[in-house]
Parts: C-alpha cells; sequence; structure tokens
C-alpha cells in the first residue's frame, strides 16, 4: 500500500495569509480588527531579574516595607498627580468600550488609589463618577472635548499616537455608533467614524508647545499635561515632548491595543515595548529630566513582573489597557456560543470593532452590556491590579528595594540577544550588550 | 471697564482674572501677536483687544464676546462653546476648529482650513478662505462671502457650507447642494445677525455626498 | 520644528539698525527653537575681485596666524573680522582658491558661507545668548534671515544648525520635517554635492544647490523642489539681492509676511514682526502653499 504524501505548507504563504488574501479578494478591503499585535515580539519575558544573593540581601515580605507610590506631572502643574499605585488605566473610548465597562475601570482605580483616562470620545458622567482621578485625553478627533470638562479633569493627555497604530486616528464603526455615541461626537448615527490622524490645531513640537501653553491657560496651570506617543521614533520624541513643555510622557509600544485599526497598521508599525522603555529614558537623562519628567510606559504589560521590568529600565509608572480588558472578562470562557458566532473562540477572540464583545465590554448592545455588571467587573479589575502590586513588591523586594522605583537596569540580566540589544541589558552570563560599541 | 495692557501685563494675569469675572467689559492693548490672549473664558463678559493676536486667542470660548481689532494667529476660537469672536482683520489657518457652537466671524479673510474638524459652531467670513476649509466638518455652518480655496469640505459629515464668491476644487465627498427657501431664510438670519452686508440669494450650498459614511469598495479611491 | 524670521530693507536708511531688528526677532522665536539659534546677513559687499567667507573654529582660535598666513600664500590682501567663535575673512583672489587653500591647510575650520555680501554665524544655545555673543545690535546689513531650532530628527550641534548655505550668497533656513530626505542625499552626494550632516534641512539646502548648478533660476528650483522633497516646510531663502519663501502644498507648518515702504519681513510666528517699527501700517498676510515668492532687486 502506498503511503499518502504528507501535505507541505509553504512558510511565505501559510494558511492564515492565503484566508486574509482571500478574504481581501471577497471585499476589497481591509481587515479591521481589535486587540493589540498578536505576532511574536521581544517582550519583557525575555529579561529577567537578579534576585537578592550574596551580595545583595533581599527584604522580608510584609514587614520590610517596599512602597509603590507614585507623583506624576512634578515639572509644571500646581496639582500634579499622587499614586498609591504605579500602575493606571489607559485609554480607551466610552464608544469602544461600554459604559458598565468605562464604570467598572473607574471604580477599581479609585479603590486601587490610581487614575483612568478617557478616550476618543469625551468624558462621560459615568467615568466621573466612579473614577476619582480622570486623565482627560485631547486627541486629534476632539469628539465632545469641551473646556467644562477640561476644567474637572485631574490632568490632561495630549494624544499624538498610540502604539497599535503610530501615525492612524480613531476609528470605530457604525454598528457602534448608537445613539448617545453620537450625541457625544457629533456625529450622525450608524456611520462609519473617519477620524482625523494629525491634530486640527497645531503640526509639529513647536506648534505643539504652544497648544500646550492653550491647555495650561485654560486649567490656570493647575493640573498635569501628559504626551502620548505610540512607540517609533522614540528618542526624538521623547525630547521634543520635553522642549514642548510636556510634564509626563507615556510611550505606547506596539502592542499596545485598540478597539478597531487595520490589522496591517496593527502588526506592521511601531516598535515593541521593549527597546521603546530604554529610549525613552536614555533621551530623557541625557536632557537631564528622568524622575523629572515622568514616563508612563504601556504596551502589553500583563503581569507584576512585566510592570517591575519597565520600572527597572526607567519608568516611572506603568499604564494597562488590554490587560485590564482581560480581567473584565475579555476572552474569558463564557457565552462560548456567542463567539462561535462571530466567527472566534475564547482565547482567540480580536473582535472588539464588531460591537457583539460576547462578555459585554466592547458593546453598545444594552443586552450584551448586562453581561458585565460594574460592580462585579470593578471587583475583577481590582483583584488584578492587587495581584500585580504584590507580584511588584515581591519581585522588588528579593531584589532589596524598598520602593519599586529603585529597581534599575543591573537588576535585570537579558535571556536573548534582541533583549539584551533592545534593553541594553547584558546576556546571561556575560558581560555583553549588543550593539553598544558603534 | 477694566483695562489690562500686554505690554506690562502678562497674559497669565489677564487669563487668570477672565476666568473669576461673572461679566462685564474688559480691554486688552498691546497684544503684539502674543498667544493664548483670552483662553478659556465661561462668562458673558465683552473683552475688545487692540491690535493682533497670536495663536489661540479666545480658545474654548464660553459665553463671552470677543473683539479682536486686528489679525489673529492660527487656531482663533479653537473648540469654542459658545458666545461671539470677531476677528475684525484676517485670521490665520485652522480658524474656529472643532468648535462646537457660538458664532465665529471674520471680517477679512480666513487663512487655510478654515472651520477644521467643526462640530457645531458657525463661522462667517466677509472674505476669502483657504484651501482644505471645512475639513471633516462635522456639523455647523461656514459661510464665505468671498472665495474658497481648495478641497472645501474634504470628508465633510452634516455641516453646511454656503459660498458667494469661487470655489476652487471640492474635496472628497463635497458637492453642491440645492439652495432651498428654507436655506436662504436661515443664511439671511445668520448673516443679518452678523451685520455682513451680502445677500443670501448670491451664496450657493455645498455639503456631504454621504457617499463615505459606510465603506463601499466603489468609493475606495475618495479615502 | 524650529522659528524662521527674514528682514529686508527696502529704505537704506535703516541699513545700520538690521542687526537689532533681526535680534528681536530671533528672540522671539526661542520658545519655538530653544536649542540652537543661526543667522544669515547680507552687508558690506566686497568688489567683484574679491570673496568674503565665514569660517568657524570649536573653540578658541589663532586667527590672526591664519590672516598673516593666507596674505602670505596666497598673495592676496586679506582682511579679517573676528565674530565670537567666527570670523569674516575677505580676500582679494578667487573663491575657489581660497576655498581650496582651507580645505588642505586649514580642515578643522569649517565655512559656513561663501559670497560677496553673506556672513553665516550659528551656534548652539539660546537665541538671546547668541544675540549677545555675536553684538547683533552693532551690525549693519541690507537684508537677512534668522532661525531658532528645536532639532527634531538629528543632534543638537553648530553643524545642524541652520541656515544651511547652499552656493555663493546663497542659504536656507527651515521650519519643518521633510520625509524622504535620506534617499535624496544619497542622490545629491551622487551627484557631486557636499552634504556633511544627517539633517533634514541640509538636504533641502543640497538640493537647491544642485538645481541652481544645473541651470535653473531660483524660481525654477524652488517649483522643481515641490515635486522633489516630500513633508511639511517653510522655506526662506537668501539671495545676494533679496530673499524668497515656499511653502509645501499641504502648508501646516506656520507662515506670516509683513510689508511697509520700509522694510518686508516674514516670520513663522507675528509676534516676531510685533516688533518692527512702522508695524501698524503694514500689510500682513500669509504665503499661499506651492507658490514661490521672491523679493529684492
Amino acid at each position: 500500500m502506498s503511503q499518502e504524501k504528507s501535505l507541505r505548507p509553504s512558510a511565505t504563504f501559510p494558511q492564515n495569509v492565503l484566508d486574509e488574501i482571500h478574504r481581501a479578494a471577497d471585499e476589497g478591503i481591509y481587515e479591521i480588527r481589535g486587540f493589540g499585535a498578536k505576532r511574536t515580539l521581544p517582550n519583557f519575558d525575555d529579561l529577567v531579574f537578579l534576585g537578592a544573593s550574596m551580595s545583595r540581601y533581599p527584604l522580608e515580605g510584609y514587614r520590610e516595607k517596599c512602597a509603590t507610590n507614585v507623583v506624576l506631572g512634578t515639572r509644571y502643574a500646581k496639582r500634579p498627580i499622587e499614586l498609591k499605585i504605579p500602575i493606571t488605566i489607559a485609554g480607551m473610548s466610552f464608544g469602544s468600550l461600554g459604559a458598565h465597562a468605562k464604570e467598572a475601570l473607574g471604580r477599581a482605580a479609585t479603590s486601587m488609589g490610581t487614575s483612568t483616562t478617557t478616550g476618543d470620545g469625551g468624558m462621560t458622567e459615568e467615568e466621573r463618577q466612579s473614577s476619582k482621578t480622570l486623565v482627560y485625553q485631547v486627541l486629534p478627533s476632539r469628539y465632545g472635548l469641551n473646556p467644562d470638562d477640561v476644567r474637572r479633569a485631574d490632568a490632561l493627555e495630549v494624544v499624538v499616537g498610540q502604539g497599535a497604530k503610530p501615525g492612524g486616528g480613531g476609528m470605530l464603526l457604525g454598528h457602534k455608533i448608537t445613539q448617545r455615541v453620537a450625541e457625544m461626537r457629533d456625529l450622525p448615527q450608524e456611520i462609519d467614524q473617519r477620524s482625523a490622524c494629525r491634530h486640527p490645531d497645531w503640526t509639529g513640537p513647536d506648534d505643539l508647545e504652544i497648544k500646550i501653553q492653550e491647555l495650561r491657560e485654560i486649567t490656570d496651570f493647575e493640573i498635569p499635561i501628559y504626551v502620548k506617543v505610540g512607540a517609533t521614533r522614540v528618542s526624538y520624541d521623547v525630547a521634543l515632548a520635553v522642549k514642548s513643555g510636556a510634564d509626563v510622557i507615556v510611550v505606547d509600544g506596539m502592542q499596545g491595543g485598540t478597539a478597531a485599526t487595520q490589522d496591517v497598521f496593527i502588526e506592521h508599525v511601531g516598535i515593541p515595548t521593549l527597546p521603546a522603555v530604554r529610549m525613552a529614558v536614555e533621551a530623557l537623562q541625557e536632557l537631564g529630566m528622568h524622575r523629572k519628567v515622568q514616563l508612563i510606559v504601556s504596551g502589553g504589560i500583563r503581569s507584576g513582573a512585566d510592570a517591575d521590568k519597565a520600572f527597572a529600565l526607567g519608568a516611572d509608572a506603568v499604564s494597562i489597557g488590554s490587560a485590564a480588558m482581560v480581567a473584565l472578562g475579555c476572552n474569558r470562557d463564557l457565552y462560548v456560543e456567542d463567539y462561535a458566532a462571530l466567527g472566534t473562540a475564547p482565547g482567540y477572540c480580536h473582535h472588539c470593532h464588531t460591537g457583539r464583545c460576547p462578555v459585554g465590554i466592547t458593546t453598545q448592545d444594552a443586552d450584551l452590556e448586562e453581561r458585565l455588571r460594574p460592580e462585579q467587573g470593578a471587583r475583577w479589575l481590582r483583584n488584578y491590579l492587587s495581584t500585580m502590586v504584590l507580584e511588584i513588591q515581591t519581585l522588588a523586594r528579593a531584589c532589596g528595594k524598598t520602593h519599586v522605583l529603585n529597581l534599575e537596569p543591573e537588576d535585570l540580566t537579558a535571556l536573548t540577544i534582541e533583549a539584551a540589544a533592545m534593553a541594553k541589558v547584558p546576556l546571561a552570563g556575560t558581560n555583553w550588550i549588543p550593539g553598544n560599541n558603534k | 471697564m477694566t483695562a489690562f495692557d500686554l505690554s506690562s501685563d502678562t497674559v497669565r494675569a489677564l487669563n487668570q482674572h477672565l476666568h473669576q469675572t461673572p461679566s462685564g467689559e474688559l480691554s486688552v492693548t498691546n497684544p503684539g501677536g502674543r498667544h493664548c490672549i483670552a483662553c478659556g473664558i465661561d462668562s458673558p463678559v465683552d473683552v475688545s483687544i487692540d491690535g493682533h493676536v497670536g495663536y489661540y486667542c479666545a480658545g474654548m470660548n464660553k459665553d463671552a464676546q470677543v473683539t479682536i481689532r486686528g489679525n489673529a494667529g492660527p487656531g482663533v476660537a479653537e473648540n469654542i462653546m459658545s458666545g461671539t469672536v470677531r476677528v475684525q482683520g484676517n485670521a490665520s489657518q485652522y480658524a474656529g476648529a472643532s468648535g462646537q457652537g457660538g458664532t465665529l466671524i471674520i471680517d477679512g479673510d480666513a487663512s487655510a482650513r478654515c472651520g477644521i474638524s467643526m462640530k457645531g459652531v458657525d463661522i462667517v467670513v466677509a472674505g476669502s478662505v483657504g484651501h482644505m476649509s471645512a475639513f471633516l466638518a462635522q456639523k455647523g455652518r461656514l459661510v464665505v462671502c468671498g472665495d474658497a480655496g481648495d478641497f472645501l469640505g474634504d470628508s465633510i459629515y452634516e455641516a453646511c457650507i454656503y459660498v458667494r464668491g469661487k470655489v476652487g476644487e471640492l474635496g472628497a465627498d463635497c458637492i453642491e447642494k440645492e439652495m432651498t427657501t428654507e436655506h436662504v431664510k436661515s443664511l439671511r438670519q445668520l448673516l443679518a445677525a452678523t451685520g455682513i452686508d451680502a445677500s443670501a440669494d448670491e451664496f450657493r450650498r455645498y455639503g456631504s455626498a454621504r457617499k463615505l459614511y459606510n465603506f463601499n469598495i466603489d468609493h475606495a479611491d475618495a479615502y | 520644528m524650529c522659528g524662521i524670521v527674514g528682514i529686508y530693507l527696502k529704505n537704506q536708511d535703516l541699513n545700520p539698525e538690521l542687526g537689532g531688528l533681526l535680534a528681536a526677532m530671533l528672540v522671539e522665536m526661542s520658545d519655538r527653537g530653544p536649542d540652537s539659534a543661526g543667522i544669515a546677513l547680507y552687508r558690506d559687499p566686497v568688489p567683484d575681485t574679491s570673496c568674503k567667507l565665514t569660517l568657524y573654529a570649536n573653540g578658541s582660535y589663532d586667527w590672526s596666524a591664519l590672516q598673516r598666513e593666507m596674505a602670505a600664500e596666497l598673495a592676496a590682501e586679506v582682511k579679517l573680522e573676528i565674530h565670537a567663535s567666527h570670523a569674516v575673512v575677505v580676500s582679494s583672489v578667487p573663491v575657489a582658491t581660497v576655498q581650496h587653500w582651507l580645505r588642505t591647510e586649514r580642515p578643522e575650520l569649517r565655512i559656513m558661507s561663501a559670497g560677496s555680501a553673506i556672513e553665516i554665524y550659528k551656534e548652539k544655545g539660546q537665541p538671546r545668548e547668541f544675540v549677545r555673543q555675536f553684538k547683533l545690535h552693532d551690525l549693519n546689513g541690507s537684508h537677512a534671515l534668522g532661525h531658532t531650532r528645536m532639532a527634531t530628527e538629528s543632534a543638537v550641534t553648530t553643524e545642524h544648525s541652520h541656515p544651511f548655505s547652499t552656493g555663493m550668497d546663497l542659504c536656507l533656513v527651515h521650519n519643518g520635517s521633510l520625509s524622504n530626505h535620506n534617499r535624496l542625499r544619497q542622490k545629491l552626494r551622487d551627484e557631486g554635492v557636499d552634504i556633511q550632516t544627517d539633517n533634514d534641512s541640509e538636504v533641502a539646502a543640497g538640493y537647491l544647490m544642485w538645481r541652481l548648478r544645473e541651470g535653473d533660476s531660483l524660481e525654477e528650483a524652488l517649483e522643481n523642489s515641490l515635486k522633489d522633497l516630500d513633508g511639511f516646510y517653510t522655506f526662506a531663502i537668501g539671495t545676494r539681492d533679496g530673499f524668497a519663501v515656499l511653502r509645501d502644498p499641504i502648508a501646516c507648518k506656520p507662515a506670516v509676511m509683513a510689508e511697509t515702504d520700509d522694510w518686508v519681513a516674514m516670520s513663522s510666528e507675528f509676534r516676531a514682526i510685533a516688533q518692527l517699527p512702522g508695524v501698524s501700517n503694514a500689510s500682513i498676510w500669509e504665503p499661499s502653499p506651492a507658490t514661490v515668492y521672491t523679493w529684492g532687486q
């Protein structure tokens, strides 16, 4: 009996690439989806901590304090932001998320002593009420932006870009533009939103400097002004943000999530968070601004280990978006038939753009939203944040730190050559940092 | 009447004062092209500025009447919520950018991107406007008594544009539309309110063809 | 990203005040450009048989020795005027001779400009400090360009500062960010244009010099740059007898012009022009995108 020949796949045209080309041939438009970059990228897993040993002593758990507090916006603001934990909730719009999700984020953040951030749709009452410390984004679209909300924000965040799509604008598809969303954004209902990718009234850091002045004038210099960039030319961008007058800089790596963006954008634009952190810190150090202009890092932060590695490289805080949604139930093993109806399954879902989120997070549909009760969501997220904080403290104590921000690059070593080069941390077992000798 | 002389007083002091003033009149002299003058006002004060201003004059204006007896730099009355801002000279780029309400009147010309991203403001320009005006304009009215530059109303949503003079190349999805008696009437009222001498019958109307509202492959090259 | 300023005096009675007028404009642009400042002054034109070069030395320099040696080895009359870290050298021999000698004998010196009237000074640091160092208020001239820099993609050094000299009595200042300068830099180098830094503005300057060398008029060269240069820019170009302004077709970077009977001025922000005498009677306008404007003889 002759053996069947084994089937031979093409590495250049594997099944998912074939499927995508067939889909493009059918539909004539790029694939739009939610979530962040799904492909394998160098990330914090490739760095490990050098815990205590003979030469370095650990702190006892619980009794010997490891402090986690951080102050953001000390450069110019009269009222900087004091956080109990160095983890904030990243900007996600009402529109991409439902009201229950925004409320859950606010409640959890407040109970943990940290901040949430509005997104590309403006500030909702629910979020302002539920979130004690709220950062208000100023985006290219300016949907819903108004001086009353500016004045009741605790900080402003001028968004130049985000990690999922540096150089792209906001996107919300028609089925998520309900009456409420439409009113907030001054758009007709049910249309596909087209957004600007540049701000309407400034272009370039020289003009941004004047824009930041305007925001300070309107808020009487009370509150911090953040500048957020997607990670691309991080060294230049951080230096320019400092020169434009930012109090805080947010750098969002390519793993950063979105509710709706072209897949090619998510997967092929921007650099991973790992090199972005190091580049941002170096730029701040060169200007003598490290710790004076605070750095918040986001883009695929998943655990206390990731957070601590970002701190060791020099970040002042981390921000979570996708991870917060996962805590709220994203990709959880519930309502499995609804995942299937979308053509996906728990663990694989990136269908935020459809507005049919099976667990009620990224939807405007009232029935689906019921699946996420704000109190339950808040409890989940609070638990997750508490876990992250415990992890942060455990690892920091093991490295002998009484404050998590005392972690430094020398507490780390790299497991791969790429991670060593990107983070400028030696390859484990060697003194070698690739690329260091130009 | 309170007076501020910006050759000796600071813009900061002026704005702080304006933010704490519930009503009344205020005059500003020697603005010297400075930025952020009279921004963030949220009370019905009457501010008169004698000279040329820089960027973002009357930014995020709410309820106030602001008159600029000179030219305005980029972003005049950006994000205006209500009230009236009048520029007696010319306005630079982005005049009235993302404005949500109120009225911006420009007695001279406005430069590029007049009314960009507008969300409900009424902008009336006695002169001409530059290219890319009313780009991504969502709501509100832009009235141009002179000419409009190229790419007028590119990617426009539901905002309404009236032009009396010549229009260059129209932007994506922007088309000429019928001037009904309703439109003439509403335009006449708006012009009368601004005191600009122009007859509503002489204007043409432009707005969205609405072909880009939901993606359709046949319109792909409009993106 | 930066601030640019320019002033051309129609009324020559104002020539002694050029430096002071330029200084006031430059300092108003400090916020836009805190990293470094540079100017091109057109003053004291030398006769056709002579040439004027501006030289820059990194650190202290024995300029008198240079003057003596040049005079001796070139068999020429050499006049030298020190301006802070720069020196203006006028020699009664052809410019190619002087440039060749300097490049071989004094390679440590940087030639900032060459021509009959132009002088270019550039230095790191705040504009206010620049004005003081170069005693700008004491300098006369017929027209000038100035630039304050906020470095975007290349280093903060004197070499990376504007104005960039593109040829005899020619220079360029730029506000904006080019997006295709890297490929263009290589092409220009292949055409024999000497480009020394990774700065995008230097590529624009080199491009203009190349087009002029190929026989374009200044207007034609600027029209061609609209096709070949990609990105956002406002350019101000200095020529022996005047200046030119060009904005890219998208025209997001600012530009304001003003004119009276006495002068024509240009700036990134009106507040720099607000300093000038007679500005209350000036006509003020903004240059249209993709349109070449020129002033002068």
